[in-house]
Parts: structure tokens; C-alpha cells; sequence
């Protein structure tokens, strides 16, 4: 089965914007009072909930057509924009071993899509 | 004398602030724990989503709202993203984020318990060990 570029794109979209997502989450956890009510209230966490649901919508699109053993290993590329969002937003260091974790979880992700074809 | 002492408290208040790490240095285990617990949690939901979008009755929002397993599903996540900002409080998220990654790894090896034509075969099992490699070296990173 060919995977239309609209579908890669559409997949593609989703893993950049549920990592903003989590970029939202972390902003807002920075920012947080001590006390657990404080998160309802955050609108950085709100802003990443949205981004989540967004991300989703965007991923149900994209699976609508295509193989999912090409789209779903896709969503995980969200991990690796969010380690270089991390490194750029909050200075978190990035070192070897995280870059080598990165490229071993993706070779994960992608054995399991290639497992899950029919 | 006083002024002297003053003089040296607040400079070893000075010292103080310096030495102190500019942003959270390291993540603490307790939020590497947090967000370990909520993969676990997050690979429960999952089943439950996808036991209950296989037995979806009604179409659109009602048919979201009247559906247990699915409704759980969606209530676990929310518990799960508060459990997250929780441990985003105390930690990297270049490390925590991609612990995520490991409810890959519960979901491929609980799904053939609760969905018959799932079965394990040697590309999966192999996926499983590489998520697991790359977290622990993510894991690793973050301690140098």
C-alpha cells in the first residue's frame, strides 16, 4: 500500500504539535505554585492539553489513508523535537548518549509498526 | 561589629545564590518514577480506548460520553497529564519526555492478552528492545 504525502504530512504535523504540546506542559510546570490546583488554572497546560488534542486530530486524519507501519512510527519523531525544543528553550544539555537514545527508541518504534503489518 | 557581621552573612548569602544551579540541575527520581508509573497507566487507556472504539454504538459526542471503557480511557490521560506537569516540575524534558516512549512497549506486549488476533512475532520484540535501550541511554545521558 502507497502512503499518500498528504497522510506523511498530516502525521508529520501531528508529531511537531504534540511536542509543542509538551513544550506548553513544561513551560507551565515551570511556572507553577506549590500545591496541586495551580495546574487547572495554567494556561500553559491548557495551551499543551489543546496542542494534545489538536495533535490527535491531526493524526486521525492522517491515518485515514496510507499504511500505518510508515505513519505510525512517525508520531514518535515528536520525542526527537522535543529533546532540540528542550535543548533550545529551557538550555537542557544534550549530549551523546541522548542522541543515541533518540535514534534507538525511533529503530524501536519502527520495528513494532513493521511487527503490527497484517 | 554588627555591620561586620552583616557584612559577612550577606556575603555568604552571595555565595550561596552562586553556588546554587542557575535552573534545576538534574531530574530527581521521583519524577522519573511519575512519568514510569504514567506509561503504565497511559498502556491501560489504550486497551480501554481501543476495547471500547471497537464496540462504539452511537456516532459522534454521545457515542464518546456513553461508551465506559473509552470514557475511562480519556479520564486515565487526564489523571496522566497532571502526573506529568507534576513531574516536569522537578526534571529535564528531554529526559522525561521520551520515558513516554515505553507505553510502545506495555501496549506490544499486553495487547495479545486482550485482543485475540494480536500476536508478538520477532519484529516486535525487537522494537520493545530497542525502546527499552534508548530510554536507558536517554537515562544515562541525563546522569553525565
Amino acid at each position: 500500500m502507497t502512503t499518500p504525502l498528504s497522510s506523511i504530512l498530516l502525521v508529520f504535523a501531528a508529531s511537531v504539535i504534540g511536542s509543542v504540546g509538551m513544550v506548553a506542559l513544561k513551560a507551565g510546570a515551570n511556572r507553577l505554585p506549590p500545591g496541586l490546583l495551580g495546574i487547572l488554572f495554567s494556561w500553559r497546560v491548557a495551551t499543551g492539553v489543546a496542542l494534545f488534542l489538536l495533535s490527535s486530530v491531526f493524526y486521525v486524519l492522517g491515518i485515514r489513508h496510507g499504511s500505518l507501519t510508515v505513519l505510525f512510527p512517525m508520531v514518535s519523531l515528536s520525542y526527537v523535537w522535543g529533546v532540540l525544543l528542550a535543548r533550545l528553550l529551557f538550555h537542557e544539555p544534550l549530549n551523546r548518549s541522548k542522541i543515541m537514545g533518540l535514534l534507538l527508541l525511533l529503530t524501536g518504534v519502527v520495528f513494532i509498526g513493521l511487527g503490527n503489518r497484517p | 561589629m554588627l555591620e561586620l557581621r552583616v557584612v559577612r552573612e550577606s556575603s555568604r548569602l552571595v555565595l550561596e545564590a552562586n553556588a546554587s544551579p542557575p535552573t534545576r540541575a538534574h531530574t530527581s527520581l521521583t519524577s522519573i518514577a511519575l512519568v514510569f508509573l504514567c506509561t503504565l497507566t497511559g498502556a491501560a487507556a489504550q486497551i480501554l480506548m481501543k476495547q471500547g472504539a471497537d464496540h462504539t454504538t452511537a456516532a459522534g459526542l454521545a457515542g464518546l460520553l456513553t461508551n465506559l471503557p473509552l470514557f475511562l480511557g480519556y479520564c486515565i490521560y487526564g489523571v496522566n497529564t497532571i502526573l506529568v506537569v507534576l513531574a516536569l516540575r522537578q526534571g529535564h524534558l528531554s529526559v522525561l519526555y521520551p520515558i513516554i516512549a515505553l507505553s510502545y512497549v506495555w501496549v506490544t506486549m499486553l495487547s495479545p492478552k486482550y485482543f485475540p488476533g494480536d500476536h508478538l512475532n520477532g519484529f516486535k520484540i525487537a522494537g520493545v528492545f530497542f525502546i527499552v535501550a534508548g530510554v536507558s541511554m536517554i537515562g544515562i545521558g541525563s546522569r553525565q
